[in-house]
């Protein structure tokens, strides 16, 4: 599990008993009510070790570097999902001189994850939709992870059954009850104009899907330097915000806004208001093949899971990579080395509590455009400008769960718990049943619960995510799970929750099709740009190609 | 004084007291015989240990020197408390004692004498007023009066829509009003602080007998009663399901989450067409696995082969697990087949104790409920039957029950689809069981690396002793599907996507 080791200031561990909860929580005095007494639990509160660049920005002053400096073909900035998938890459080219640095203590991102005795789980990153047959890299990824088993020549993708998120899929809590799927309305009756509003809007979604540009591009495709880059009807979507487009549509289904907007909080961390309506279309339209002819065919892209979500991947890639990825390193600097044939790279070695230098043909930086700026010299130089990204901060609790909530007959097949569980009208996002995959339906899960913040300004947003302690957002959490399920504080065990205050890059309005996201990806003379955010969106399959990507570059100059 | 209140009352008073006596005696004697077996040995010991404690009760009451009416209230009272929680209490303590018997007879004594004390003390208070003869012939008359009402109310009325606890705890409440009522009646002959004392007792149990009534649906719901029609004995809400058996006549039956399992009349039939084609159609079976089939009927049908060395039964609930280990009707119907040294029991969802299994099989009984739920229907998927194959040993050979072909043949078809799906060799076949009708399995063979052995089912060896409904001729019947059993045009039913489920829900659905 990652824990914020080596960050004792920031580092919050809290600690409360059941007393104090019935002083702050009214719900808390509910479930008290129903005669159970609770066990009091405990848990950490996390965040990424951003400490080195903290200290850094507050003025400490590094130590000088010892012994001659390293020699390597690639050094990679950043072991998330970009700079594993840079190392895949360049391995697959038989480039093997590869040093990865990463500035935390285990590899992996926002796709790492944790592991207790009930299960293991996801600290973010938890599905990826089964790749459409273009996606061959990934695939590929994907064959030798065993997951996927057959890539047939007209583009059938065989996933083994296991690896495909089991029923019951997903849920929603909408007025007092679990109904299967995430629709908070009943589309029982077909004139209603709830469900009316559905199929048309999943009409138009399947029109998106098989448009192609005049180059046969899909208008939106997963990675999405795939799809065009050039249809005017698709690049002026990015003009307007998905809450605008409904409108101009004429959806006004509550049950369908709401189930947009929650794609939109699911994926990017934003509101329907604040996303561009061109990630908006994309979260629905590049999930599904275009090929269905009718309503009742048209099909998502299945779902791949794990207990540790994304942590499947990162685990396969940091084991193959087990020599090279060189945790609790910290960048502190690139700069071109005098003859300028190559590149220098400059970390601090917190283990050790001293200053590494690397030589290297080709960087990688896998990291975000906000630390590009502060770690490469020649950047601003360059001329470049990175403010248009920004990053949403998200909280994302892992709870104990001794045994599963009790469920209600009346919610028939609903009444079992999903892999996602959503609560309809919260701000919360629901959880996510780590132990879904292995086929437990009964006794001790690890839930995850995901909650992105949503204030127009991100930077309030990450105030607001320092400022609180662990009992805040552990009432918070309570509150919000208790709405479903009431007695759910008598079931927990442990509760960590883990604050990102930079998790994933927003797609809003206007971002996408930006002069600095385009400017961005282009290499900066020997150092190649790997990152979800270079893509607009944060999916593992953006960072995986745009890892690729990078690899490719490198050598090549 | 007390000749002011109408002497129908106080003969009312004794009716009702008279009629709640027997109720418990009758309660107990039910429950004895429900929970124990044996009715005519229950009924027998509940009836002379309930007399002899009227006795008892009876020789007692010559210690009640002083404060005759006060004592006979509290008794009343305790009456109310006592008798009208005997029934929740003794359904209760069942499923978690293992000295059930010392408590059964315990509180039959304490009723017993707490009744026996009634009548001597109401015949005291009453003697100032009326003429000795006439009080005796009247206060008898009414107490064999009461024993009449209670023994024609109780099978006729009060079991059948009331079911036992809510029958006890209603009487306990009656017995609770004629305490309360009786602090008027017999006002005189009493001080003001006894009547406050005894008036906010017989308050506080009638409180505590109304939230039992009002939680006696978590012990058995009223509905759950009218829908099974038959008497509840045995209800326990486990983490997994809500077991429940009831009673008729000289059969019980069992139902989990509602859905009958099975009953004891014609359970042979289907455990033996479960069970036998399968062993019966291999040479050679030392290592047997059952799934599901928690109650060991299915296991008691494979202890009848002297050649099976193991059999491990996987069942999710160990209350179901523990039920048919204790609970006396269900022990001797499965022969105690899961106190066998062969037998060993496993606590563990199937699903999960397949993807760790190492030990493997010659033969798979799976037994699992109908696919009423997701977490059951991931029992039948390609991917568990897959998991299934790497337990079995080459040419293992497995049957598993797939619910009515003749009231769900989508479902039916759908498992044996899913069946071939995985790999396994499949044959239809059926049988009838009168208590749910024509009833469907899939005979299948895991021919492991030598797929091309297609030979159909076949007897190779005699079927053991003790069968009653199987013969070698009666097994080959069994395989000729009838013509309103023919295959439909389903799907099949995977991890992902789990049409089983839906298709079952349609079928069944109401």
């Amino acid at each position: 599990m990652s824990s914020a080791q080596g960050n004792e200031t920031l580092k919050q561990p809290t600690r409360r008993t059941w007393i104090k909860w019935l002083g702050t929580t009214p719900l808390a005095m509910l479930v008290g009510c129903s005669g159970k007494p609770s066990a009091a639990f405990s848990g950490e509160l996390l965040q990424p070790d951003l400490s080195v660049g903290h200290r850094i920005r507050d003025g400490w002053k590094l130590p000088q570097p010892t012994g001659a400096p390293s020699k390597h073909a690639v050094v990679i900035v950043g072991g998330g999902i970009a700079g594993l998938s840079a190392a895949w890459e360049l391995q697959r080219q038989g480039i093997q001189d590869v040093v990865i640095l990463e500035m935390e203590s285990t590899a992996g991102g926002t796709s790492r994850s944790g592991k207790w005795e009930a299960s293991q789980f996801p600290w973010a990153a938890h599905y990826v939709p089964v790749p459409m047959s273009f996606n061959r890299d990934l695939l590929e990824l994907f064959q030798e992870m065993n997951i996927v088993t057959d890539v047939s020549a007209d583009g059938q993708v065989t996933v083994a059954e296991e690896h495909l998120c089991r029923e019951p899929e997903e849920r929603v809590f909408h007025q007092g009850r679990w109904l299967e799927g995430l629709y908070p309305a009943s589309i029982q009756e077909i004139h209603s104009t709830d469900r009316q509003q559905l199929e048309q809007f999943q009409l138009q979604m399947n029109q998106w899907a098989q448009r192609r540009d005049e180059q046969g591009r899909r208008a939106f495709a997963i990675p999405m330097q795939l799809g065009t880059d050039s249809d005017p009807e698709v690049i002026q979507l990015d003009q307007i915000s998905m809450a605008q487009w409904m409108t101009d549509q004429g959806y006004d289904s509550e049950a369908l806004r709401w189930l947009v907007d929650y794609g939109c909080r699911d994926d990017y961390g934003l509101t329907l208001e604040q996303t561009s309506a061109w990630a908006g279309v994309f979260y629905f339209a590049s999930r599904l093949s275009g090929q269905a002819n009718s309503i009742a065919e048209m099909e998502s892209q299945p779902v791949m899971t794990w207990p540790q979500g994304n942590g499947k991947i990162v685990q396969h890639l940091s084991q193959r990579f087990a020599k090279q990825i060189r945790t609790e390193h910290a960048v502190t600097k690139i700069t071109k080395q005098p003859n300028g044939q190559s590149m220098r790279v400059t970390a601090y070695d917190k283990a050790r509590d001293r200053m590494v230098e690397l030589i290297a043909d080709d960087v990688v930086f896998a990291a975000p455009q906000f630390l590009a700026s502060r770690l490469i010299d020649q950047w601003q130089q360059a001329g470049r400008d990175a403010t248009t990204f920004q990053y949403g901060g998200w909280v994302v609790a892992n709870l104990l769960l001794k045994a599963r909530p009790s469920e209600s007959k009346e919610d028939g097949l609903a009444a079992l718990m999903a892999w996602d569980n959503v609560i309809c009208h919260s701000d919360s996002l629901g959880y996510v049943n780590a132990s879904h995959q292995s086929g437990a339906d009964h006794g001790p899960t690890v839930i995850t619960w995901y909650h992105p913040l949503l204030k127009d300004d991100p930077k309030l947003s990450r105030q607001t995510l320092l400022q609180m302690t662990w009992d805040d957002w552990a009432a918070i959490v309570l509150a919000d799970l208790s709405r479903a399920h009431p007695e759910i504080e008598t079931l927990i065990q442990r509760m960590d929750i883990m604050r990102w205050g930079h998790a994933m890059i927003q797609p809003r309005v206007g971002f996408m099709f930006g002069k600095q996201r385009q400017q961005a990806a282009e290499s900066l003379g020997r150092i190649h740009f790997a990152h979800s955010d270079l893509s607009g969106i944060a999916l593992m399959e953006e960072a995986f190609a745009r890892g690729v990507a990078a690899a490719r570059k490198c050598g090549a100059s | 004084m007390i000749n002011r209140a109408p002497n129908y009352l106080l003969y009312l008073n004794v009716l009702v007291i008279a009629t709640c006596g027997l109720i418990y005696e009758l309660l107990a004697g039910t429950l004895a015989s429900y929970l124990l077996g044996d009715s005519v040995t229950q009924f027998s010991l509940v009836i002379g240990v309930y007399l002899s404690a009227l006795g008892i009760g009876s020789w007692l009451s010559r210690y009640v020197d002083t404060g005759v009416a006060r004592t006979f209230i509290e008794i009343e009272i305790a009456i109310a408390l006592v008798g009208g929680l005997s029934a929740p209490i003794l359904f209760i303590a069942f499923a978690q004692i293992a000295w059930f018997r010392i408590l059964l007879f315990g509180m039959v004594l304490l009723i017993g004498i707490l009744v026996g004390l009634e009548l001597p003390l109401l015949m005291r208070i009453l003697k100032e007023n009326l003429d000795f003869r006439e009080l005796v012939a009247r206060v008898l008359t009414f107490d064999y009066i009461g024993a009449l009402m209670a023994s024609l109310l109780f099978p006729i009325l009060l079991v059948p829509h009331l079911g036992l606890v809510r029958t006890s705890l209603l009487f306990g409440l009656l017995n609770a009003a004629v305490g309360i009522w009786g602090t008027s009646l017999l006002r005189p002959l009493l001080s003001q602080r006894s009547v406050t004392g005894l008036r906010t007792r017989g308050f506080i149990v009638v409180g505590i007998l109304v939230v039992g009534f009002i939680k006696a649906d978590s012990l058995t719901s009223l509905s759950e009663e009218v829908i099974l029609q038959k008497p509840i004995v045995f209800t326990q809400h486990s983490p997994f399901q809500r077991i429940v058996v009831t009673k008729d006549k000289e059969n019980f039956q069992l139902y989990l989450n509602g859905n009958l399992q099975f009953n004891s009349r014609d359970e042979y039939r289907y455990h033996e067409a479960l069970v036998h084609p399968a062993i019966s159609s291999r040479d050679q079976v030392h290592d047997v696995l059952v799934l599901g089939g928690g109650d060991g009927l299915a296991v008691r049908e494979v202890l009848r082969y002297p050649s099976v060395k193991t059999v491990t039964l996987v069942d999710l609930d160990p209350a179901m697990t523990s039920l048919a280990e204790k609970f006396p009707p269900l022990k001797e119907l499965n022969q105690d087949s899961l106190n066998d040294e062969r037998v060993t029991v496993i606590n563990q969802d199937a699903f999960v104790w397949a993807t760790e299994q190492q030990k493997t099989f010659d033969v798979a009984i799976i037994d699992f409920p109908d696919p009423s739920s997701y977490s059951v229907g991931k029992l039948y998927t390609t991917r568990f039957f897959q998991m299934l194959q790497k337990v079995l040993n080459d040419d293992a050979v497995i049957t598993v029950q797939c619910t009515s072909p003749l009231v769900a043949p989508q479902s039916y078809w759908c498992i044996l689809n899913t069946l071939s799906a995985s790999g396994f060799l499949v044959q239809p076949y059926q049988t009838s069981v009168p208590t749910f009708g024509v009833w469907g399995f899939a005979y299948a063979r895991y021919t492991g690396t030598d797929v091309s052995d297609t030979r159909p089912w076949q007897s190779r060896r005699a079927l053991p002793d003790g069968l009653r409904y199987l013969d070698q001729s009666t097994m080959q019947t069994l395989f000729q599907m009838p013509a309103d059993i023919a295959p439909v045009d389903v799907k099949i039913n995977r991890l992902n996507d789990q049409v089983l489920v839906r298709y079952y829900e349609q079928e069944w659905g109401s």
